[in-house]
């Protein structure tokens, strides 16, 4: 029995698209196929951009072999977007009600990079409201499904960007990472999740969330594909002054290496704070598996340590909602998106009209961290707060920079638990934001990370690996990943998603 | 230690223009109170010979040469206006100096 | 209800006085401070905007080269500490115009910080003004009110706003309070904001405009009784834009305070408005919690540093200052401190030295701008560059009576004429019919009536006695409807009495 196209990974598909086996309108329509059929369950996507994403393949499709072979190796194969990243022409909401109905006038640098490398978008995906969330179910539209157990979460804030690929609705997909929205959905579906170092993809047109922690990254099944994908979007910006003034890092020759499974000379370094207590055992069992084979191929384990980690979440909830209450002041129903004017009791002014508009508009966690951020930044306390939270930044930082004197890559579970079921963490906010430990210190730090599938927990449920590396080296994380994931793949016998059960892909033939 | 009173979050909802309810700011104060109790730590370690870190990774300002690039059209720039007028977006009364 | 006031000589007697001044400065460049949008006085609105200067989501500021090269030139000018790092930081309030709800400016690292300026007063006193720092920020939108009187803001039900302004770099300077002014310091604020304005104009950085809102100014004042006091408590009237309107403020502000501690009042912490249809501030809003600006670092931009090379390539581009240069001018033109002072009370520096560009003497462009001109500006309330007439203007007056075609009466009548704005000095010619009658032919005819009439005269004139001449000119003025040349008048007569 023939596997259905959608199951090949991206780079599969693009080599096919370049050979001629396939178009890429065909590769589009079968995607919109599965779309259709695994919409009604998942409800990965808040907006499917069918026509525009037939045109994009059928433009790709037209153009002619000279100008083919100068497309990278992923051109003509489609792609999802989180809807935290503006796309001219079709409707951009970060999942608020605040921007419903916004479309833009204008396309995020990555997006653009897309489009030059004839990448079709295959429409816009669910996230936590303005990426606020862990689980996807601060959506101010819908929750997403995780494909693996419907009635569990997908993780988040890029929930429906993991589910898609997972799902197979997409070969790849664009997330934003600001405390773990990329990685611990990808270790929540199975699916491979990369958080490039801060300034090495353009934020120029990403929604701004936590400026100093948001970045850009791949979505996909495969170490390669994300390697591919990253060197895509990657490199300099002049329109973000955060952008690294840096041509993209050898990702995908570093992945490639790493497929050939020979890691000898390689230091890891097990980060003591990032495991063991408060870890499901089922999470630090296939972790512990997964090392033990990092070893078997050459690796040398070293345990390290970063004895500022206990300070990385008290100082992400002070930075990123400051950030938040300055980013989210603009949508006050002036210029784009919803206004309410107040009750008619209340002065019909000005001031009145953002108040009434901003209560509206956001959801329960957003003005959560508005308020909290709101007063970490008002005179008096700035220095309490603020101030002190950019100082544990720098704390971290050291201690990052330390472990790299002992350590060529870093690892970690990427998130403490498997999957949880829908309403379980809601109600308790400190509960829900304990699922991003793990994955927090590389966006305070700046440094690039990714979560790849390391296998499934006793409860049957996706377990994610997370590789850390130093600034501006996204490379070294790349081979370690790729061989993992090889002696993973040998190890099952194929691919993690064989193990999913993919009923809305009954009856597709090839 | 900061603890999160009434007034001090109906204070903050006027700071941030959001006209928070009743309700949300009850429930808001048992939840900001449980944040602010974890979030305190960081003070312990921020100590005076510690310099902060705004942006993770260092770098120089870009200067941007001085050159112009193509505006929005007026009809793009107001195009998601929830009220515009004689090409213009419309604000409710403005009080004096809000 | 009008404040009560303290004699402004009683007020300044009792109390010290200490003023400072913030003055926003509006820089030409090309593109706004953070996006490459150009930008245009006037033009259709929300047509100078990319995402960032709307505000977009996704959208990131670029911080502008040439902003930053008038920053550090203005800068040199004032001597200040030009600071290797410097940092943009957020100021967080919500307002109509404001496209992201927070000013991008500099807070605790600006990039220019404390320097001075000589100002000289009218006397030749120069006085030194503390510059505390001189930061670079970018300006809001402009709000149109409708639906009140007039534009204005009371009873207006709604606002049209216009975001082409928003991101048009600012430089703010703030002094640090001045102290020692005594009964001066309106005098002072004057003679520094003028300053202020000759140097960027000078160092092309600024149209500085006052009238036009490039140049505006928010007047600190407070009042202790002595020196050796601790300040008072200060009033800030926001955004006065006339140099009047600042010495007036300030003068205005020493005598209400005075009058409220006099009375054992207290003087509010508030901002204040310069009305001047009144000629008083009026009460604004008292300082409050809604003041919490809640500034941080701004994390979309990174630290903007400013080498040594980078100071010197500019130095290198710095041109004469203001004091240099009207030094040079003065000797120059041959005036001397008597007339140079005058030029400068007048306003009138730039205006001579374009009038003596286009081809005008010196001594010849000073009697029509501080003579003729300004009376006009005077009755009209204006300033000599707010006026229909041009530098070019009155060098092609000059030219004119040069080449004979005006005598100084004509000439008069046409200036008067091109003030009132009927066109050029030639149109103006053109239309009245303004002529020099020098035609010998008919200038004799009058000349031997104009004798003919008074022949005690013309004994005394054969008699070498030349003062009558006027007389005769004179007759044959009226006689000519002035259109006479009394130079060709003059010369006929001492032929004829030679003759």
């Amino acid at each position: 029995m023939s596997e259905p196209i959608v199951k090949l990974t991206a780079a599969q598909m693009g080599d096919m698209v370049r050979n001629k086996e396939v178009s890429s309108r065909e590769l589009v329509d079968a995607h919109l196929d599965v779309i259709e059929a695994a919409e009604p369950s998942v409800q990965a996507f808040l907006k499917v951009a069918a026509k525009e994403a037939r045109e994009q393949a059928d433009a790709y499709d037209a153009l002619r072999d000279e100008e083919k072979a100068e497309l990278p190796a992923l051109a003509g194969v489609p792609i999802a977007i989180k809807d935290m990243i503006v796309t001219k022409g079709i409707e951009t909401t970060a999942a608020s009600r605040i921007l419903e109905g916004w479309v833009p006038p204008y396309d995020a640098t990555v997006i653009e990079r897309l489009k030059a490398a004839h990448m079709p978008l295959l429409g816009k995906t669910n996230l936590d409201e303005f990426a606020q969330g862990s689980s996807t179910e601060h959506s101010a539209y819908h929750n997403t499904n995780n494909p693996w157990d419907l009635e569990r979460v997908p993780g988040g804030s890029g929930g429906g960007s993991a589910a898609a690929v997972a799902a197979f609705e997409a070969p790849l997909a664009l997330g934003t990472d600001t405390g773990g929205s990329i990685r611990q959905p990808g270790a929540l579906t199975g699916t491979v999740g990369v958080k490039p170092t801060y300034g090495g993809v353009s934020r120029y047109g990403a929604i701004a969330m936590a400026s100093s922690l948001d970045q850009i990254g791949p979505v996909s099944r495969t170490v390669l594909d994300s390697a591919l994908l990253q060197e895509i979007i990657g490199g300099n910006d002049r329109r973000d002054s955060t952008s690294i003034p840096e041509p993209p890092r050898p990702m995908v020759a570093a992945a490639r290496e790493g497929m050939k499974r020979d890691l000898k000379g390689l230091k890891v370094g097990l980060i003591k704070q990032l495991q063991g207590e408060g870890f499901q055992p089922g999470v630090q069992a296939r972790f512990d598996e997964a090392v033990k084979l990092l070893e078997a191929m050459g690796a040398e384990v070293v345990e390290v340590s970063c004895p500022h980690l206990e300070y990385a979440l008290g100082a992400y909830y002070i930075i990123m909602p400051s950030e938040v209450s300055s980013n989210l002041a603009r949508y006050d129903g002036m210029r784009y998106g919803l206004r309410v004017m107040p009750p008619v009791d209340v002065p019909q002014t000005a001031a009145n009209m953002m108040s009434y508009t901003r209560e509206a508009g956001f959801g329960d966690e957003v003005k959560r961290r508005i308020i909290l951020g709101t007063y970490a930044l008002s005179a008096g306390y700035y220095d309490a707060w603020y101030g002190s939270a950019q100082k544990v930044r720098t704390l971290i930082i050291e201690d990052f920079n330390n472990a790299f004197k002992q350590a060529d890559v870093l690892v970690s579970p990427t998130s403490p638990t498997t999957a949880f079921k829908f309403g379980e963490k809601t109600e308790d906010p400190m509960a829900m934001y304990l699922n991003d430990v793990a994955t927090i210190p590389a966006n305070l730090a700046g440094v690039p990370a990714m979560s790849i599938p390391a296998g499934l927990s006793d409860d049957g449920l996706p377990v994610g690996f997370q590789f850390i590396a130093p600034q501006q080296r996204d490379e070294v994380m790349y081979k370690p990943a790729a061989a993992l994931e090889a002696a993973l793949e040998e190890a099952w016998n194929g691919p993690i998603w064989q193990s999913l059960k993919t009923p809305w892909l009954d009856g597709m033939n090839k | 230690m900061p603890t999160f009173t009434r007034e001090e979050i109906m204070h903050l909802g006027n700071l941030a223009r959001i006209a928070l309810t009743e309700g949300e700011i009850d429930r808001m104060r048992g939840e900001l109170n449980v944040i602010a109790d974890s979030i305190n730590m960081v003070q312990e370690v921020a100590t005076e010979d510690v310099q902060p870190t705004a942006n993770p990774v260092p770098l120089e300002a870009y200067l941007r040469p001085d050159v112009a690039a193509k505006p929005l059209t007026q009809e793009q720039a107001l195009s998601g206006a929830p009220v515009k007028e004689h090409g213009m977006f419309v604000a409710p009364q403005i009080l004096g100096e809000e | 209800m009008a404040e009560k006031l303290m004699k402004y000589a009683e007020a300044t007697k009792q109390y010290d006085v200490v003023f400072g001044l913030e003055t926003h400065v509006e820089l030409c460049t090309n593109t706004k401070l953070f996006c490459p949008a150009h930008i245009e006085f006037g033009g259709e609105p929300n047509t100078q905007l990319t995402p960032v200067s709307l505000g977009l989501p996704g959208s990131l500021p670029v911080l502008n080269e040439t902003a930053v090269d008038h920053a550090i030139k203005l800068g040199l000018a004032l001597h200040c500490q030009i600071n290797e790092w410097s940092q943009f930081a957020r100021k967080n309030y919500f307002y109509p115009d404001m496209p992201r709800d927070y000013q991008i400016s500099q807070y605790d690292k600006p990039t220019n910080g404390e320097g001075y300026l000589d100002v000289e007063l009218e006397d030749g006193t120069v006085f030194r003004v503390p510059i505390e720092r001189a930061h670079i920020e970018d300006d809001a939108g402009k709000n149109t009110h409708v639906g009140g009187a007039d534009g204005r803001i009371e009873g207006a039900n709604h606002s049209l706003v216009d975001y082409n302004r928003a991101g048009v770099p600012l430089i703010e300077i703030v002094t640090k309070p001045i102290e020692g002014a005594g009964e001066r310091a309106p005098e002072i604020a004057g003679a520094y904001m003028r300053a202020i304005r000759d140097i960027v104009r000078a160092l092309g950085i600024s149209e500085a405009r006052m009238e036009q809102g490039n140049m505006r100014a928010d007047v600190n004042v407070s009042l202790r009784k002595s020196p050796d006091d601790e300040y008072g408590t200060r009033s800030e009237t926001k955004n006065v834009n006339s140099f009047r309107g600042i010495e007036k403020t300030i003068q205005y502000e020493i005598r209400r305070q005075a009058a409220r501690l006099d009375a054992g009042k207290e003087v509010l912490q508030e901002t204040r408005h310069w009305d001047e249809a009144s000629q008083t501030t009026a009460g604004g809003r008292v300082k409050s919690d809604a003041d919490d600006y809640r500034y941080f670092p701004d994390p979309d931009l990174v630290m903007l540093h400013i080498t040594d090379e980078h100071i010197e390539r500019i130095k290198a581009q710095m041109p004469e200052m203001p004091r240099e240069r009207r030094n040079r001018l003065k000797g120059e033109w041959g005036f001397n401190d008597v007339e140079m002072r005058d030029v400068i009370n007048a306003d009138a520096l730039d205006l001579i030295e374009q009038t003596v560009a286009a081809g005008a003497t010196a001594s010849g462009a000073k009697k029509w701008w501080l003579g003729e001109i300004s009376r006009e500006a005077n009755k009209a309330g204006k300033s000599l560059e707010e006026l229909t007439v041009t530098p070019a203007d009155v060098a092609e007056v000059e030219q004119l009576i040069a080449d004979g075609k005006l005598n100084d009466k004509l000439a008069k009548q046409t200036m008067v004429a091109v003030l009132a704005g009927e066109g050029t000095p030639a149109q103006v010619v053109e239309a009245h019919g303004f002529k020099v009658v020098s035609d010998d032919g008919a200038l004799e005819a009058a000349v031997q009536a104009a004798m003919d009439a008074d022949p005690d005269v013309v004994a005394k004139l054969k008699a070498g006695n030349m003062k009558p001449m006027g007389a005769i000119i004179g007759a044959v003025m009226r006689a000519t409807k002035g259109q006479a040349d009394a130079k060709a008048v003059t010369k006929i007569v001492m032929d004829k009495i030679k003759g």
